[in-house]
């Protein structure tokens, strides 16, 4: 079984943002960066397929999608937690694209790499769109399953059974194999990387291709091949001063209760 | 002009809030009767629904219906819609940012190669068509403004409780017209086995108006029956905070924040949850937020439309018993 994952560098969730000046992203110098929380159950998933098989092959796939980022370092922590290689998509002209761009970019190195299942993180918690997945299944024409939370592979019959989230249940879906799968929370509970793993994943390959290797036109990615272009970022609205309503727990209740019918209209 | 088309999602015979919530906004971004409003609904016996999209503003509704579209199938769905954006030339094709909505936008947005904007929370639209979308990103830290390069066939997705529907109008002479269905069947496909419903057939976090959520202060899932208890008698979902899923006090479904779910509610209230940045990201954009802690420097108070500092266990059953009182009263 023939697995990749495709992992992101993403920004420390617990991170403080600041707007660049250009006012379309924010400032990435002095950010911590770590491997998106999502992608963590994909590799986890991955590693456990294989070695339940007990053969296998587990590689990591991550493209820098902008100059600040260190995608190397997600790629190791991915090879420290056991995967086997690891293949960092990097080029200038991949930069300030969006989700489609970023698919085919996948997409095009994915058809120069053989699997059986491919795996990502349900969404990327920078983006929050958690579209890259479906599209690069899109772009193959193999089928997805996203926000999967249990998933059981069938190397016999090569397919695989999911169960993915919806409102108020779950779905259980079979597909065919090769099908990409994007992973949620509940799936399994992610390894971390032991020491030995760590100094092990130095040994490990880690390729780098470039858009030629992926074989693309610099105008169908980055910023020139997007749909999508960000016009500005900026902070939230800032919520309306709250009230601490005071008193004992008796009136205080009372009150609250008040305020969130005759002033809130809440209830 | 081009038309607005808005799918309107439906499960188990049931047309979801969030498709009129879509409708009613594409309505609210075109000048009345400038661009026609056309909804489309998919299903295995959904004829019945489509006089409700046509009494909260579509002048036409297609409706794409056969025994085999029972479960929802991203390949089939977007293969109907593909042709019916062929065809029609629309300038966006707008759903609710579902399960069954953000799985069904991006495989659209890749076929028809077209611009993609997920979980919007605000939009412009301008006479050319093309739109000005706000998406929160960074767990609802920033939000960015973003716009296609090709006012066509822009596929958007809005979060749901954030749009409101219009009033309904009485639909005199609706158009329905019957797609006809026409999938590949050379394709290998996704398909859905079965559903299996969550347990006691509890109220959908996502689509809740009001939601009350249990954190690390209930000290012990027990006690989850005193948020239980004034959810029911408000009539709301109960949530979660990372914390007590992790302690596995509830199952993940419940859980609001970074890593679970993402809520718009018209009223949050936060029980023993001491509001750490990733529960934020879930629930910052509720309109009204009530937050019940000990800690009065609890980051929750900070967002926290009200706040009462003290003991939940206290707090929080008179609360149920003066709602009740409201609500009888």
């Amino acid at each position: 079984m023939k697995i990749v994952v495709c992992v992101k560098q993403v920004p420390a969730t617990e991170s403080k943002l600041r707007i660049s000046k250009n006012g379309t992203e924010i400032e990435r110098a002095g950010l911590s960066f770590i491997l998106n929380p999502y992608d963590e159950f994909a590799v986890e998933e991955a590693l456990q397929i294989k070695e339940r098989l007990g053969h296998g092959e587990v590689t990591v796939l991550s493209m820098r999608s902008h100059g600040a980022q260190k995608p190397e370092e997600a790629l190791r922590t991915c090879l420290a937690m056991g995967a086997d290689k690891a293949v960092l998509l990097s080029d200038p002209a991949f930069e300030g694209g969006d989700s489609y761009t970023t698919a085919l970019v996948l997409a095009e190195s994915l058809r120069r790499l053989t699997f059986d299942l491919l795996l990502f993180g349900k969404q990327a918690v920078d983006d929050d769109a958690g579209a890259v997945g479906i599209q690069v299944a899109e772009l193959l024409g193999i089928p997805h399953v996203a926000v999967v939370n249990k998933l059981e592979v069938n190397v016999a019959t090569r397919t695989i059974l999911a169960h993915r989230q919806i409102e108020g249940g779950i779905e259980a879906v079979e597909a065919p194999l090769p099908s990409l799968i994007t992973c949620q929370k509940g799936l399994n509970e992610p390894r971390y990387p032991s020491l030995p793993g760590i100094m092990k994943a130095k040994q490990k390959p880690l390729e780098t291709w470039n858009r030629e290797m992926v074989g693309l036109e610099s105008e169908t990615v980055g910023a020139a091949g997007a749909k999508l272009k960000v016009v500005r970022v900026e902070l939230p609205p800032a919520r309306p001063a709250g009230r601490m309503i005071p008193g004992d727990v008796a009136a205080a209740v009372k009150e609250l209760v008040r305020l969130l019918h005759e002033e809130a209209n809440a209830i | 002009m081009n038309p607005i088309l808005v799918f309107c999602e439906q499960r188990d015979g049931r047309l979801k809030k969030v498709g009129l919530e879509a409708l009613g906004e594409a309505c609210r971004l075109t000048k009345p009767l400038e661009r026609e409003i056309i909804a489309v609904v998919i299903g295995s016996s959904v004829s019945a629904l489509a006089q409700e999209p046509a009494r909260h503003g579509a002048s036409r509704v297609l409706v794409a219906e056969d025994p085999t579209l029972a479960y929802y199938s991203s390949e089939i769905y977007s293969t109907i819609l593909t042709e019916v954006a062929i065809r029609l030339q629309p300038v966006a094709i707008v759903m609710g940012a579902t399960a069954m909505g953000k799985d069904l936008a991006p495989k659209l947005a890749a076929r028809l190669t077209s611009a993609l904007i997920q979980d919007c929370v605000a939009l412009e639209m301008d006479t050319d068509g093309s739109l000005l979308a706000t998406r929160p990103m960074y767990g609802g830290k920033l939000h960015a403004v973003v716009k296609a390069k090709n006012p066509l066939m822009q596929i958007v997705t809005v979060r749901p409780n954030v749009f409101s529907p219009l009033e309904p109008q009485p639909a005199s002479d609706i158009l329905v017209e019957r797609l006809t269905i026409a999938v590949n069947g050379t394709r290998p496909i996704a398909r859905v086995r079965e559903t299996h419903k969550t347990a006691g057939g509890r109220k959908e976090l996502t689509e809740a108006s009001i939601i009350v959520s249990g954190g690390r202060g209930l000290k012990g899932p027990e006690h989850f029956t005193l948020i239980e208890e004034l959810a029911a008698a408000l009539g709301a979902a109960v949530g979660a905070s990372r914390a007590a899923v992790d302690a596995g006090w509830k199952p993940h479904s419940y859980q609001v924040g970074l890593t679970g779910k993402t809520v718009s509610p018209q009223l949050y209230i936060a029980c023993g949850i001491s509001g750490a940045i990733q529960h934020q990201a879930g629930m910052s954009s509720a309109r009204t937020i009530v937050a019940i802690n000990n800690n009065p420097n609890a980051p929750i108070f900070k967002l926290a439309s009200y706040g009462i500092i003290g003991d939940l266990f206290e707090v929080v059953p008179l609360l149920t018993e003066e709602v009740k009182k409201l609500k009888t009263g």
